[in-house]
C-alpha cells in the first residue's frame, strides 16, 4: 500500500516541524515527507487541503468495557470511538472484569484487539493481585507479556507498605506506573468537590485534600524508590504545583489532566447534572484555570480522556449514586482543540500533549512525524466545527456533558501502521 | 347572618345593623369550594371565613349581593355545612338578575331584573353601596 | 444557578409546577403561600375538616426514608383537601440493582397521578423525577438528603410570622449539625428571600459545610455569641449516628457548647421564640425545660405544618389549572 496525503499541514509536534507538504507511506511507514520518493507509486491518495497532518493520538487512560462489562461497551464499539476521535494508541487501565493481573489476561486483550483491529491497545498491568491493595502481581511476567506501565487504576493501594514495595518492585523492571493518587479516606462516600456546590446541593465532598494528600504520598515514595511515575487525571492547582516541585527537584513524574477539567468547574453540576458526575470531582474555577495554564506551559505533559462508557440508565439516578465518568475518546481532540480555538492554547502544545509527550512517558516508538517511523496518523480539519449528540455517539455511552458543545478539529482520516481505520 | 365575601359581606354589614342582630356577623370566603378551582385556579387573595357564632342547629340569614347562576350559594352552603348543621337557612340577594343554572332561589330579594349575559352588575363599596351594570366588552356604564 | 432552580420549578413566573426547594421560589411566592396558608388554619378547627380543592386527585406520599411524622402531616393535608391519599413508604436499593427510582415513579404515574410527595436519602430524587414528569404531575419535596426541606422551612417561615411582625429586622440563629441539615439550607435561603438580613449559623466546625456565608449568612463556633440578642433560636435535630466520635465526640460535650439550655436562652432576647423541627433529642440539642417552656412554639410549628402543607398543594394544584386551562 503506497498512501500519499496531500497538501496538508504536516505537525510533528516533538520537533516543532509544521509545513504545508505532502506525506509519502509505504506499508506501513512513513518514508517521505515533503518531495515524493524516486519509486513513488502510489495506490491512494488522501486529499488533505486545509487540514493538519498530526500523529495519531496516543490516549492515556480509556476503558473499553472488554472483558467484564460488554453491556456498556466492547472494543468493537470503542475502539470505533477511538479512531473517530482520532486515537490510535489506547491505555486500557487494569479495571476489567477480571482485572489485568496475570499474563494471559494481556494476551486474552491483545488478540482481541488484534480481531477487532482499528486502534492499537496498550494494557497497563495491575500493580497488586486483584487490584486488591495487598499483594504484588508478577510485574515482571507483565513485562514481558507487553505491558509497558503498570497501575493501580482508581483503586488506591492503601497501606502505605504495599505502596513502597509495589513501586520498588515495579522499578527493578524499569517500569512506568501510572497513578491515579487520591486519599481513600478523604474520598469516602464523596462525589462533589467540597466548595460552594456541595453546600448548596448538600452533596458528601471529596475535597481537595484528597488528592494533594495522595499525591503527596505517593512522591514521597516515588522519590525514594526512583521510579518513573505519571499521574494521570489530576484536577487541583495544588496537586500541579506540588507536581511541577517535585519535577524540579529532579523527580521523574508527569502529570495529565483530562479535557473535562479543563472546560467544566464545579458550578457546572448545576442542579445536580448527573453528566458533570467524573472521578476526581469537578474543582474549582480558579483549578480549571491553573491547569489550563499548567497544560500551556507543559507542566501538565499530557491531555487523557479518562473514557468511561455508561448506558443512559446510570446517570439517571440520583446525583450520589449515578455513575460517574464521561464517554469522551470521540472529544479528546475537539475539546482540545476547543482551548487552541478559545483559550489561546498554543497549537504545538495541545497536540504535543496528545501525541509525543504520552508516547515519551510511556517509552513508545511512536507519536511522531518523522521518515522512517510507524504511520499511525491523524488528518483532521482544525476549523470544522461539529457537535456531538447523546444518542449518536459511535461509543456505547451516552454519557458527556458536552452533548450540543461545539467542538473544534474535526477527524477526516485516521490511520494505523499506515491503513486507514477511519474516514469521515 | 352570615355574609358571602366580598359584596355579600358589605350588604350584610349594612343589613346587621339596620335589623339591630344581637348575634355577631359572619362572613364566608367560598374560594376553597368554588367549582371552577379546577379552571381558573386558586385566587391567591383569599380572607379566611370566620363564623364567631356556633352555627350547629341555628337558623341562619345568608347574604349575597348578586344573585346569578347559584353556583356561589351552592358553594357557601357546602362550606356552612362544613361548620355544623343549621336548624334553616334562608337567602337573602340584594339582586337577582337571572341566568340561574342551578335550582337555588332567594328567599329575600331586593331587586329583580333581567339581564342578558353581556352586561354585567357588580355592587361597589363598603361605605357607600353602589350598583353598576356595565357591558362585559365594554367598560363604560 | 437560581435560574435553572426555578426551571425546573416553574412552568412560568410565578406558576409553580413543582415544589422542590425554597432556593428561587422568591418572595412573592412565599408570601403568597404563606398567606393560603393563613386561611387554611381555620379548616382544621371547623366540625368538618375537609375543603374539596383537591376533590378526585391522586396524590401518593412516596417516602422512601422512613419519617412517621412528615409523612403524616402530609397526609392529613391531603386529606383535609379531600384528595384520595395513597401511602408508599419502603427503602430502596441504592444502586443499579433492582428497580430503579424512576421506574418506580413511572409505573404510579401510569395509574393517574395527580401529585407525588417524595421523601429520599439521596439529595436530588425530587429533583430527579420532576424532570421526568410529564405535564400536569406535581412533585413535593419531602426532604433529599441533606439537600433541602422547603415545607418545613416553609412551616418554620409561617411560624416565624405568627410570632413577628416584620422578617427583616431578625436576628436569627440556626443551631446544630448544619452539615448534614437540609432543614437548615432551606430555612436560610426561605428567610433571606424574606429579607432576613442577620442569620447565624452555630455549630462545631465539623458540622458546618465549606463556604456557607455564600448562602449569606454568618458562622459562630461559639454558642453564647450566636445566641446573643437573637429574636429566633432554631435548633436542629442531632442524629444521634453522629456521636459516634467521627464528627463529635459525644452527648455531654456537645450539650455543654452547643445545647440550648435555660441558661443561654437568656442570652437572647426577652421575646425570642425557640423552634425545633423535630423529633427533639431533649437533653442533647434542647433542654426539656426550654422545649417545654413559655419560649418554645415547637408545638405551633406541628400545628402549623398541616395547613402550609395544604397552601403548597393548592397553589400547585391551582397553577396546574390555570396553566392547562389558559
Amino acid at each position: 500500500m503506497n498512501l500519499c496525503i496531500r497538501g496538508g499541514r504536516v505537525i510533528d509536534p516533538a520537533s516543532g516541524f509544521d509545513q504545508i507538504c505532502d506525506l509519502h507511506i509505504r506499508n506501513e511507514r512513513i518514508v517521505a515527507i515533503g518531495g515524493a520518493p524516486p519509486d513513488a507509486n502510489h495506490t491512494g491518495v488522501i486529499d488533505a487541503k486545509g487540514l493538519i497532518v498530526a500523529p495519531g493520538l496516543i490516549d492515556m487512560q480509556a476503558r473499553l468495557r472488554e472483558p467484564g462489562e460488554d453491556h456498556t461497551g466492547s472494543m468493537e464499539s470503542e475502539l470505533a470511538a477511538a479512531v473517530k476521535g482520532g486515537v490510535t494508541t489506547v491505555c486500557v487501565p487494569p479495571d476489567t472484569y477480571p482485572p489485568i493481573d496475570t499474563p494471559a489476561m494481556v494476551h486474552m486483550i491483545k488478540q482481541r484487539v488484534d480481531a477487532v483491529g482499528l486502534a492499537r491497545v496498550l494494557p497497563i498491568g495491575a500493580l497488586t493481585v486483584n487490584l486488591e491493595g495487598e499483594r504484588l502481581t508478577d510485574m515482571g511476567s507483565l513485562h514481558q507479556a507487553g505491558c509497558t506501565a503498570l497501575g493501580n487504576s482508581d483503586r488506591a493501594i492503601v497501606n502505605t507498605l504495599v505502596m513502597r514495595r509495589a513501586l520498588q518492585y515495579a522499578s527493578t523492571f524499569n517500569l512506568v506506573v501510572l497513578l491515579n493518587a487520591q486519599d481513600p479516606w478523604l474520598v469516602g462516600n464523596g462525589c462533589v468537590h467540597e466548595g460552594e456546590i456541595s453546600t448548596r446541593l448538600g452533596l458528601p465532598v471529596i475535597p481537595e485534600a484528597a488528592e494533594t494528600v495522595g499525591v503527596a504520598r505517593d512522591l514521597a515514595l516515588i522519590e525514594t524508590t526512583g521510579i518513573r511515575a505519571h499521574f494521570n487525571c489530576l484536577s487541583s492547582a495544588r496537586a500541579i504545583a506540588m507536581i511541577v516541585d517535585a519535577r524540579a527537584r529532579g523527580l521523574p513524574v508527569t502529570a495529565s489532566v483530562t479535557p473535562h477539567h479543563l472546560h467544566l468547574c464545579e458550578q457546572d453540576v448545576g442542579v445536580f447534572d448527573t453528566q458533570c458526575k467524573v472521578m476526581p470531582p469537578l474543582r474549582s474555577e480558579d483549578d480549571r484555570t491553573a491547569l489550563r495554564n499548567a497544560v500551556a506551559s507543559g507542566a501538565i505533559a499530557a491531555i487523557c480522556s479518562d473514557h468511561q462508557a455508561h448506558g443512559k440508565d446510570a446517570k439517571l439516578a440520583p446525583f450520589s449514586e449515578a455513575a460517574s465518568g464521561i464517554a469522551g475518546i470521540e472529544s479528546l481532540l475537539g475539546l482540545t482543540m476547543k482551548l487552541v480555538r478559545e483559550d489561546n492554547l498554543p497549537l504545538t502544545t495541545a497536540l504535543a500533549a496528545l501525541t509525543s509527550n504520552p508516547a515519551r512517558i510511556l517509552d513508545l516508538d511512536r507519536g511522531r512525524i518523522e521518515v522512517g517511523q510507524i504511520a499511525d496518523l491523524c488528518v483532521f480539519d482544525p476549523d470544522e466545527v461539529y457537535t456531538l449528540s447523546l444518542n449518536g455517539m459511535t461509543s456505547r455511552g451516552a454519557n458527556t456533558p458536552f452533548y450540543d458543545t461545539e467542538l473544534y478539529g474535526k477527524v477526516h482520516t485516521t490511520l494505523v501502521a499506515g491503513k486507514i481505520v477511519y474516514n469521515g | 347572618m352570615i355574609g358571602i365575601h366580598t359584596g355579600g359581606v358589605w350588604l350584610a354589614q349594612k343589613l346587621h345593623h339596620l335589623v339591630r342582630l344581637e348575634t355577631a356577623l359572619g362572613t364566608l370566603d367560598i374560594t376553597f369550594y368554588r367549582d371552577d378551582f379546577s379552571t381558573i385556579g386558586l385566587h391567591p387573595q383569599v380572607n379566611p371565613s370566620n363564623l364567631p357564632e356556633d352555627i350547629e342547629g341555628r337558623d341562619i340569614i345568608l347574604v349575597d349581593d348578586v344573585l346569578q347562576t347559584g353556583r356561589t350559594i351552592r358553594a357557601a352552603l357546602n362550606e356552612v355545612f362544613s361548620y355544623g348543621r343549621p336548624n334553616s337557612v334562608v337567602l337573602a340577594v340584594l339582586v337577582d338578575r337571572g341566568l340561574r343554572e342551578l335550582p337555588i332561589q332567594a328567599d329575600v330579594c331586593g331587586l329583580k331584573i333581567d339581564l342578558d349575559a353581556q352586561r354585567q352588575i357588580k355592587l361597589s363599596g363598603p361605605d357607600t353601596l353602589k350598583l353598576t351594570i356595565t357591558d362585559k366588552d365594554a367598560s363604560d356604564t | 444557578m437560581n435560574v435553572e432552580e426555578s426551571s425546573v420549578q416553574f412552568e412560568a413566573p410565578g406558576r409553580l409546577r413543582h415544589f422542590l426547594t425554597t432556593e428561587g421560589l422568591g418572595r412573592e411566592t412565599i408570601v403568597e403561600i404563606l398567606d393560603i396558608a393563613e386561611s387554611f388554619i381555620s379548616v382544621g378547627e371547623r366540625r368538618i375538616k375537609k375543603v374539596p380543592l383537591l376533590h378526585g386527585k391522586t396524590v401518593v406520599n412516596l417516602f422512601f426514608e422512613p419519617s412517621t411524622r412528615t409523612r403524616t402531616t402530609f397526609e392529613i393535608a391531603a386529606k383535609r383537601l379531600s384528595a384520595d391519599v395513597i401511602n408508599l413508604s419502603s427503602a430502596r436499593m441504592s444502586t443499579s440493582k433492582g428497580e430503579s427510582v424512576l421506574d418506580t415513579v413511572k409505573t404510579l404515574e401510569a395509574m393517574h397521578t395527580d401529585m407525588f410527595v417524595v421523601r429520599d436519602k439521596a439529595s436530588g430524587t425530587a429533583h430527579l423525577i420532576a424532570r421526568h414528569m410529564p405535564p400536569g404531575v406535581s412533585i413535593i419535596n419531602a426532604g433529599d438528603g441533606r439537600h433541602a426541606h422547603p415545607t418545613q422551612a416553609m412551616l418554620d417561615v409561617f411560624t416565624i410570622r405568627q410570632y413577628k411582625n416584620d422578617f427583616e429586622p431578625l436576628s436569627i440563629a440556626i443551631t446544630g449539625d448544619i452539615l448534614h441539615s437540609r432543614v437548615a439550607r432551606s430555612q436560610i435561603h426561605a428567610l433571606r428571600q424574606l429579607g432576613v438580613k442577620d442569620i447565624r449559623i452555630i455549630g462545631p466546625a465539623t458540622l458546618l459545610p465549606t463556604r456557607i456565608e455564600k448562602l449569606g449568612v454568618r458562622t459562630y463556633y461559639d454558642m453564647d455569641e450566636g445566641v446573643a440578642d437573637a429574636d429566633v433560636l432554631i435548633m436542629l435535630r442531632v442524629q444521634t449516628e453522629r456521636m459516634d466520635g467521627q464528627l463529635l465526640p459525644g452527648p455531654e460535650e456537645y450539650f455543654r457548647y452547643y445545647g440550648l439550655s435555660e441558661k443561654r436562652l437568656k442570652l437572647a432576647r426577652p421575646d425570642a421564640i425557640v423552634m425545633h423541627p423535630g423529633p427533639m433529642n431533649r437533653g442533647l440539642e434542647i433542654a426539656s425545660g426550654v422545649a417545654d417552656g413559655p419560649r418554645s412554639v415547637i408545638l405551633s410549628q406541628v400545628t402549623n405544618g398541616i395547613a402550609v402543607r395544604m397552601a403548597i398543594m393548592a397553589k400547585l394544584a391551582g397553577d396546574a389549572h390555570r396553566e392547562s386551562h389558559s
